[in-house]
């Protein structure tokens, strides 16, 4: 997963001083520590609304989101729709291993219905979230999926997922080996398989929703990807520069119009 | 009978009926005559439906707070005029439509005057808004007001894009005012002069959106909650203006992480809330505290808990602000004492935020963010002190420390963007250069170093925040010192005032910084006091808490009140003459209901 982001960012040839990778919590969450780019770890559930914050405050900044399954689509579900809502340019990476990990062991919202863990000893009695399927028609702009087994075609669908303009969901197939020996690495090998772009087209929204649905096979690739101007095209306070370069302080004539409008 | 130099005039119907806009056109006039207002709008929480009164004061004097019973009622429907008929004061007089209003068959202290509306206006084309536009323009014919200025005012409403509208209303005044002219009679004389200055009008929460903008402010982010939302509703047709994003955000624990990442890459970042939404923000307020980023909260409060009365003020949530979010960290708590202070208040905090990379909470409540108050310009200076902390341009690679360990506990911040800067910013406890120290191995002594360094810049903000941390007005050696905090200033010190004419000579020390708590400067003044009082808008007496955990100085007496509804200074004048007798109740509960008859108990 590491390596696959590393490469990917060393093939886009981003300046690492302009890349800021943000986490939540949980084991995923301490992947900024790997690199050494602007990093800030976070609170569970909350890396992608510090994320649009700092994207809003400075578009000119590569943002990427790194999570766990249990923080963004579990105490971080609402904020994952909205942010898809709004379109930011921006990369969340989601590392699914389907259990939360860092607590030991419990059920998480990709674990599978009658999945036994801690905290589900008789079987999960809830239904899987299918991330996939809830970023194509939640708003999205690029949704892809990958596999840490296979890190050089994660690398690849990182690199398209950074290089897109808009809100790209990255889900990684992550298995912890050691709080959930159900979704191993053997688990998943006979699922995957890579998505054929020539037989795939990303910009069909229904095709791609088939793909997210598949329940004979896992597809790893880019399922969904189109172009919709992104948030800071469309906000009128980002038409200028960057927030973070904006004039402090007012001029006369502003302020002349300020009070006028008081009185 | 004299001349009265001010009135206090109630305008009372249902949400949606115009009492808003002609709340807006009568502060405006009065700002525009020279006049001083103030505006308080006490109303139920729904949408449209529900009692609403907005309480006005006017007088040729600036006036700060909202006074108590009435001169002139505008009942703009028949439960209104029934309902607070009894508090009218000497003289009073009320006026409604007499085509939908009857006047009560009891005996009324105020003279009524039923004005015809229908017959007035029957020549022009019907509209809902006729009956409010009529009652006023006869109440400013009653107060003397010019007429061009009323006019003026009216127009200014509308704008110029509604110019039929305004046209329309302004014919409908005029059938009010010569109405007023030809049939009504004064109640008594009343000298409504203004000075003739041009003022102007602002609400709190204006004046705190306007603080941002001049502040430097370039993020907001919120989610609606009354009565914090005002500010979004000023700052989102502005924000862009001024080089700034207002972001409605999908929830308060999104707006204030949103706050945080923004403040962490560069900019002035405020969110603004209640307390329910504060709540929710607590966990990232720590956030910004661990990681060493700057944010400014607005909590305005209103009386809780839960959603409590959601459009109603106390001072209930100092203990919220004072305790927010899991462990210790620097932070500030100032408490704006009106409008024109909010406004410093909010520049203040971004100031103390940058320059010591932490949270700081801006209080506020109903009573401060919904008054509208006449005010003189001038006391708005465009030129505020503007101190973004201490920032690393370009650092060597693999030297930069973002905490390093300093002796103010400020370490030098670089933004994302910077050459050399590269860094984590770490919500677990970490050493000087982000790395964490919780998970892989534990280190007590870099824990404690940590800890020590944040709290260090406490000692700076204690420094910068002394000078303005309290107010004191009035004699040292006064009968009776009155203790106060944040909206409540102007009752209070309305209520001293009245409190020495009457013969009790009286202080007051007003609290705007909370947190560094000014024990040091404030616990001498206590101790010389001869007689000690906390007034408050809250049950459990918080700020008298906080007096006694920071000083050790206990206040004996306290007058308080929870009903949802502000002070007022007749009753309070009244709950302090109580405690000033030689055996006087520790606690005076004030009630709105009571009108002036405060309950007391032990």
């Amino acid at each position: 997963m590491l390596n696959a982001l590393q490469n990917a960012f060393a093939a886009l040839d981003l300046d690492r001083r302009n890349l800021v990778v943000v986490s939540g919590i949980g084991c995923s969450s301490d992947l900024p520590h790997f690199l050494n780019v602007y990093g800030i770890h976070t609170l569970h559930g909350r890396a992608l609304p510090v994320a649009q914050g700092i994207k809003m405050a400075n578009k000119e900044l590569t943002v990427v989101v790194t999570g766990g399954d249990g923080d963004g689509y579990g105490i971080g579900a609402g904020h994952f729709l909205h942010a898809m809502r709004r379109n930011l340019d921006l990369t969340y990476i989601v590392m699914d291993n389907r259990i939360y990990g860092l607590t030991t062991g419990q059920a998480s919202p990709t674990s599978y219905k009658g999945h036994k863990t801690k905290s589900t000893p008789a079987g999960n009695p809830e239904c899987a979230l299918n991330p996939l399927a809830l970023a194509v028609a939640g708003g999205a702009t690029f949704v892809g999926r990958g596999f840490s087994g296979e890190p050089i075609h994660l690398a690849e669908t990182m690199k398209r997922a950074i290089a897109h303009k808009g809100f790209s969901l990255v889900d990684v197939l992550s298995p912890c080996v050691t709080w959930n020996k159900s979704f191993s690495y053997d688990y998943y090998r006979p699922l995957i398989v890579k998505l054929d772009q020539d037989r795939h087209d990303p910009s069909d929204r229904d095709a791609a929703l088939r793909q997210a649905l598949r329940e004979d096979k896992l597809p790893i690739g880019v399922l969904y990807e189109i172009d919709e101007p992104t948030f800071a095209e469309e906000e009128p306070s980002l038409q200028g520069g960057p927030l973070v370069r904006s004039r402090i302080g007012l001029t006369d004539e502003e302020w002349a119009a300020l009070m006028d409008e008081f009185s | 009978m004299d001349a009265r130099r001010e009135a206090v005039i109630w305008i009372g119907g249902e949400a949606g009926e115009g009492i808003a806009s002609a709340g807006d056109i009568f502060m405006k006039t009065a700002a525009r005559c020279g006049l001083g207002a103030f505006a308080h709008n006490s109303y139920q929480s729904v949408i449209r439906g529900g009692e609403v009164v907005l309480q006005i004061r006017v007088g040729a004097h600036p006036v700060l707070s909202q006074g108590g019973k009435w001169d002139f009622l505008l009942a703009l429907n028949q439960n209104v005029l029934n309902h607070y008929l009894p508090a009218a004061r000497p003289s009073a007089a009320a006026l409604f439509n007499a085509d939908s209003v009857k006047p009560p068959e009891t005996s009324a202290a105020a003279s009524l005057h039923g004005i015809p509306v229908g017959e007035l206006t029957r020549d022009l084309s019907n509209s809902p808004v006729m009956q409010n536009t009529i009652l006023l323009a006869a109440l400013m014919r009653l107060l003397g007001i010019p007429w061009d200025i009323f006019v003026g005012s009216i127009r200014n409403q509308f704008g110029k894009r509604k110019p039929q509208l305004a046209d329309l209303n302004v014919a409908v005044a005029r059938r009010g005012w010569d109405h007023a002219e030809k049939k009504l009679s004064l109640p008594g004389p009343i000298a409504l002069e203004g000075d003739g200055k041009r003022r102007m009008v602002i609400t709190g929460n204006q004046a705190i959106g306007l603080g941002a903008v001049a502040g430097g402010c370039k993020f907001y982010s919120a989610y609606p909650m009354t009565p914090a939302s005002s500010i979004m509703h000023w700052l989102a047709p502005r924000a862009a203006r001024y080089g700034m994003l207002m972001k409605q955000a999908e929830d308060e624990l999104a707006a204030i992480n949103m706050a945080v990442g923004a403040g962490y890459a560069g900019v002035r970042a405020m969110v603004g809330t209640s307390g329910g939404g504060f709540a929710l923000m607590t966990e990232a307020i720590g956030l910004a505290g661990m990681i060493e980023a700057p944010v400014v909260a607005v909590l305005s409060q209103r009386a809780g808990p839960s959603t409590g009365l959601a459009t109603k003020t106390e001072q209930g949530d100092l203990f919220q602000a004072l305790g927010a979010s899991q462990g210790e960290y620097p932070k500030a708590v100032l408490a704006a004492l009106d409008p024109v202070d909010a406004y410093y208040a909010v520049i203040e905090a971004h100031n103390l935020a940058e320059k010591y990379q932490m949270p700081v909470i801006v209080m506020s409540d109903l009573y401060l963010s919904e008054r509208n108050v006449v005010v003189d310009p001038e006391n708005f200076n465009a030129r505020v002190p503007i101190e973004r902390g201490e920032t690393v341009r370009e650092a060597a690679e693999g030297e930069y420390l973002r905490y390093r360990d300093t002796v103010s506990g400020v370490s030098p911040r670089a933004l994302p963007g910077t050459p050399g800067g590269m860094h984590i910013a770490a919500s677990d406890e970490h050493n000087e250069m982000g790395v964490l120290i919780s998970d892989w191995y534990t280190n007590p002594t870099m824990r404690t170093r940590m800890v020590e360094k944040r709290m260090r810049k406490m000692n700076g903000v204690r420094r910068d925040t002394a000078e303005g941390a309290f107010l004191c007005e009035g004699p040292e050696d006064a009968d009776l010192t009155i203790v106060g905090w944040g909206s409540t200033y102007h009752v209070l010190e309305e209520a001293r005032r009245a409190l020495t004419d009457s013969g009790h000579s009286a202080q007051l020390i007003q609290f705007r910084t909370l947190w560094p708590f000014p024990a040091a400067g404030a616990l001498p003044i206590l101790q010389a006091a001869k007689r000690c009082v906390c007034v408050e808008n809250n049950q459990s007496g918080q700020l008298a808490r906080l007096v006694r955990q920071e000083t050790g100085f206990s206040i004996p007496f306290a007058v308080r009140k929870y009903d949802g509804e502000p002070f007022s200074a007749g009753p309070l004048v009244q709950a302090l003459e109580i405690c000033l007798r030689p055996k006087a109740p520790a606690v005076q509960t004030l009630i709105s209901a009571e009108l002036d008859l405060p309950v007391t108990y032990e």
